[in-house]
C-alpha cells in the first residue's frame, strides 16, 4: 500500500547529517552513475518513466535529453525548491529530514546533463531547511562528493544554494531564472525554452526536489524496479501530502495511482463526526473535487479524465462546514496578490475576481454575478502569460460547477451561512477559541 | 557606529558587511545572481531595506539604485520599514485560515493592539514584535502555521500564540516545533543570505506529521520493492535497515489535540 523509499530515512537517528545518510545506503549511486557514460544515465532515467514531481509531470529523462550538447557555452541545473503552491508540503519536509537525498540526486543528474555548476533554489520563508541544505552541502563538499574531480572520476561540480525572498511566481521556472539572475521574477516568453537558452542564456535544466531527489534511487535499483511501481503512464513511488480536515495529516509514500479512499483511510478518516465537502488534488491551481472522486486513481491521466489535475499531489481535505466561497476567495486573493503584473489578463483579472467573490461571500450582488465570474475566467485561461494566471480560474470554475448553489445561498441570505469557528482545529475544545 | 553581537550579526554597513556583500557575489558566476542574498545581508545589519543598503548593492554590482530597488520591492520578505525583534507571520492561506489561521490573527492583533504589518512599540523589555499574515508556508499538514523568524511553530491555536508572542516578549527560551531556539529576525537574515549559525543539527529530522506515513508502513510492513539483483551490481541495495529509530516524537496525532 505504502512504498517508502524517499522518506525511509526520516526516521533514522540524525537522519540529515552525512553519516547516518551513508548508514543507510546514501552517495552509493553517486558511484555507481560516476562510473557509467552521462547518457547511459539519461536513458536510465528516461527508461524509468520518471515524471516532473513539480505539477506538470513532463518526463524528466526527455527533459535531460533536450539539452543541446553540441552548445559550447556551461550546461547548468537548477533545482526548483520555491515550493509555494497552496497546500503544497512535501519538498520542505524531505530537504528538512534528507538534505542529502536531494545533494546526491543534484549530482548525479548534473552528471547526467554535463553541468558543472548546480543551483537549490530555495524560497527563503524556511529557516531550518535553509540551515540543512547548507551544512548538507558543506559536508558533501568536506567528503569529496562535490568539487574537483569527484570520488576520483575527474568529473567537477560545484553547488551553490540560493535563497529566494518571498513571491509565489518564481517557483514558475522563467521567473525563477530571472530571478537567480538577481531580477525581479516575472516570466520569460518561450521559446527560447530553458533547455536551450535559461540561466545566463545557457542551456539548464530545471526539475522540483521530489524529481531530483528520486533518481538516486533510481540508478541504485534499476528503472525496471521503479517502473514496477505505479500505473500505466504514470510510473514510481511519490510523496503524497494529506492536509486539512482528516485525523492524521501528513506525508504519505505510495505508488502513483493510490486514490483518495485509501489514502483517507491511511489518514484515520475525515475527522469525527463530518464528511468530506471537496478536496484539491494538487494544489490550489487544480480545480477542486468532490466526494464521487473519491475512487479515482491519483495519477496523471484518471485526475486529468476527472476534470482536475494530479499537481503537487498536495491533498487538502475540507469538510462540510467549510463554506466553498470563502476558501475560494481566500485562493483568490492569493493569486491577486501573487500576480507578478507583466500580463493584463491575470493582473486585472485576479483583482476583478476578488471584487466579485468578496461582495458574493458578503451576501451581495446577483447570479448575473456567477456568470460574470465564469467570464472573466474565460479571459483568463489560455490568454495569460504563464499558468499562474491559468490556476487562479481552478477554484472559481470548479466551485461554481459543484457548489453553485452554495454561492446562491449567500445571495438569499444575504450573507454567509457558515460559521467559522466550527471549522477550526480547536472547534472542539470550545472554550477557547 | 558598527558593532559585531556575540552571533556575529553586525550592524551598519561597514568595511566588512561591504566585504561580506562581495563575498556573496562572488558564490555566483555572475556577481549579480548575488543580489537576493545580499538584501538579506542588508536587511540583517540595518533591520530593513535601507537607501544605503540598496545603494552599497549597486555599487558592488555596477547597476543603478533604481534597479535595486526594483527588484527589492518585488519580493515580499524585504522590508521597507523596521522589523521587530521577532517576525511573526500567521498563515491565513485557505486551509491554514479555515483550521484557525483567521481566529489567531485575530487574537494576536486584539492582544498585542496592532493591525497587520505593524510593530509592537518596545514594552520596556526591548524586545517587539512585528505581525503579518502570510501565504502558505508549505506546512499545511501542521495547519494552523505561524512562523516566527521563518520557523515553524506547529499546530498553532489562539492561546498558544498569544502564549507564544508573551514568552517571545518576556525573553523566555522559544523552541521552533520542528528547530532549534527561536533567534532573532536579525540573525536569521543572516543565516539567509548564506552565513550558516552552526545550529542546523538541532531540532528533529522531521514532526510527528511528517512520519504519519512512514510509521503507518512500518507498522504494517509495507516497503517498497526489493531491487531485482540480478541487472545491477553488488553495491545497491534496496532498503538498508539498522538504524531506525523513533525519538523525535511519541505521537502520530496532532499536538495531542
Ligand atoms: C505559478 C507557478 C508556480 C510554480 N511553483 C513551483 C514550485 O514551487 N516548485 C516546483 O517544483 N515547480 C513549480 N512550478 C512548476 C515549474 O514551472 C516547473 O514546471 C517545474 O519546476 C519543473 O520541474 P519538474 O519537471 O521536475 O516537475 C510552478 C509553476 C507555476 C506556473
Ligand atoms: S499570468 Fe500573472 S503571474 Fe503569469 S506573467 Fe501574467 S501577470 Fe505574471
Ligand atoms: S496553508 Fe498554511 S502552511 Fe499551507
Amino acid at each position: 500500500m505504502l512504498t517508502p523509499v524517499l522518506s525511509d530515512n526520516w526516521d533514522a537517528d540524525r537522519a540529515w547529517t552525512l553519516p547516518s545518510y551513508e548508514r543507510g545506503g546514501g552517495y552509493r549511486g553517486v558511484r555507481k552513475a560516476l562510473r557509467m557514460q552521462p547518457d547511459e544515465v539519461v536513458q536510465l532515467v528516461k527508461d524509468s518513466g520518471l515524471r516532473g514531481r513539480g505539477g506538470a509531470g513532463f518526463p524528466t529523462g526527455m527533459k535531460w535529453g533536450f539539452i543541446p550538447q553540441d552548445n559550447p557555452k556551461p550546461k547548468y541545473l537548477v533545482v526548483n525548491a520555491d515550493e509555494s503552491e497552496p497546500g503544497t508540503c512535501k519538498d520542505i519536509p524531505l530537504m528538512l529530514a534528507s538534505p542529502h537525498t536531494l545533494v546526491e540526486g543534484v549530482i548525479i543528474s548534473s552528471y547526467a546533463i554535463r553541468a558543472n555548476t548546480a543551483f537549490i533554489y530555495v524560497r527563503g520563508e524556511v529557516l531550518h531547511v535553509v540551515r540543512r541544505l547548507q551544512a548538507a552541502v558543506a559536508e558533501a563538499y568536506a567528503a569529496g562528493y562535490l568539487g574537483k574531480n569527484i570520488e576520483g572520476s575527474g568529473y567537477d561540480l560545484d553547488l551553490v544554494v540560493h535563497v529566494g525572498a518571498g513571491a509565489y511566481i518564481c517557483g514558475e521556472e522563467t521567473a525563477l531564472l530571472d530571478s537567480l539572475e538577481g531580477r525581479r521574477g516575472q516570466p520569460r516568453l518561450r521559446p527560447p525554452f530553458p533547455a536551450v537558452a535559461g540561466l545566463y542564456a545557457s542551456p539548464t535544466v530545471i526539475n522540483n526536489v521530489e524529481s531530483i531527489a528520486s533518481v538516486p534511487s533510481i540508478v541504485a535499483n534499476g528503472a525496471e524496479w521503479f517502473s514496477s511501481m505505479g500505473t500505466e503512464r504514470s510510473k514510481g513511488m511519490t510523496l503524497y501530502s494529506i492536509s486539512g480536515h482528516v485525523k492524521r495529516p501528513g506525508q504519505f509514500e505510495a505508488p502513483l495511482g493510490i486514490t483518495l479512499r485509501q489514502l483517507l483511510d491511511l489518514a484515520g478518516g475525515v475527522r469525527e463526526g463530518h464528511q468530506l465537502k471537496f478536496w484539491t488534488p494538487g494544489g490550489s491551481s487544480t480545480p477542486l473535487l468532490t466526494a464521487e472522486h473519491l475512487d479515482v486513481p491519483l495519477d496523471y491521466e484518471a485526475i486529468g479524465k476527472a476534470g482536475s489535475m494530479l499537481g503537487t499531489k498536495a491533498l487538502q481535505i475540507f469538510d462540510e462546514t467549510t463554506c466553498v466561497v470563502r476558501a475560494v476567495l481566500r485562493w483568490t486573493e492569493f493569486y491577486k496578490h501573487e500576480s507578478c503584473g507583466k500580463c493584463t489578463p491575470c493582473r486585472e483579472g485576479t483583482w476583478w475576481m476578488v471584487q466579485v467573490l468578496a461582495r458574493l461571500e458578503r451576501g451581495q450582488g446577483s447570479e448575473t454575478d456567477l456568470e460574470q465570474l465564469l467570464d472573466q475566467c474565460d479571459n483568463i485561461l489560455g490568454r495569460s502569460f504563464c499558468a499562474l494566471g491559468d490556476g487562479a480560474t481552478s477554484p472559481i470554475t470548479s466551485s461554481i460547477e459543484y457548489f453553485r448553489d452554495e454561492y446562491l445561498d449567500h445571495l438569499r441570505q444575504g450573507g454567509c451561512p457558515f460559521d467559522p469557528a466550527a471549522s477550526t482545529l480547536f472547534a472542539t475544545v470550545g472554550a477557547d477559541a | 557606529m558598527t558593532t559585531t553581537e556575540p552571533s556575529g550579526v553586525r550592524r551598519g554597513l561597514d568595511a566588512q558587511t561591504l566585504e561580506e556583500l562581495r563575498q556573496i557575489g562572488a558564490r555566483y558566476p555572475q556577481a549579480r545572481s548575488g543580489l537576493l542574498p545580499m538584501l538579506h545581508l542588508v536587511q540583517s545589519v540595518e533591520g530593513q531595506v535601507t537607501a544605503e543598503g540598496i545603494e552599497a548593492c549597486a555599487q558592488i554590482l555596477g547597476i543603478s539604485a533604481a534597479e535595486v530597488a526594483g527588484v527589492a520591492t518585488f519580493y515580499t520578505m524585504y522590508k521597507r520599514r523596521p522589523v521587530g525583534d521577532y517576525y511573526v507571520g500567521v498563515c491565513t492561506n485557505t486551509l491554514c485560515a479555515v483550521m484557525g489561521g483567521d481566529a489567531i490573527v485575530e487574537r494576536l492583533e486584539e492582544h498585542l493592539g496592532i493591525g497587520n504589518d505593524e510593530t509592537t512599540p518596545d514594552d520596556g523589555t526591548g524586545r517587539t514584535i512585528t505581525l503579518e499574515h502570510v501565504e502558505c508556508n508549505a506546512a499545511c499538514d501542521y495547519a494552523p502555521v505561524v512562523m516566527v523568524n521563518w520557523e515553524f511553530m506547529d499546530n498553532m491555536d489562539p492561546a498558544s500564540a498569544t502564549r507564544l508572542v508573551d514568552d517571545l516578549r518576556a525573553g523566555a527560551e522559544v523552541r521552533s516545533t520542528r528547530g532549534p531556539r527561536i533567534c532573532t529576525w536579525r540573525e536569521a537574515e543572516r543565516v539567509l543570505a548564506g552565513f550558516n549559525d552552526g545550529l542546523a543539527d538541532e531540532g528533529p529530522a522531521a514532526g510527528p506529521a511528517t512520519l504519519v506515513g512512514l510509521r503507518t508502513a512500518r507498522a504494517n510492513g509495507w516497503r517498497a520493492p526489493e531491487a531485482s539483483t540480478s541487472s545491477d551490481d553488488a553495491d545497491n541495495e534496496a532498503d538498508p535497515a539498522g538504524d531506525k529509530q523513533d525519538s523525535n516524537d511519541g505521537n502520530d496525532s496532532r499536538g495531542g489535540k
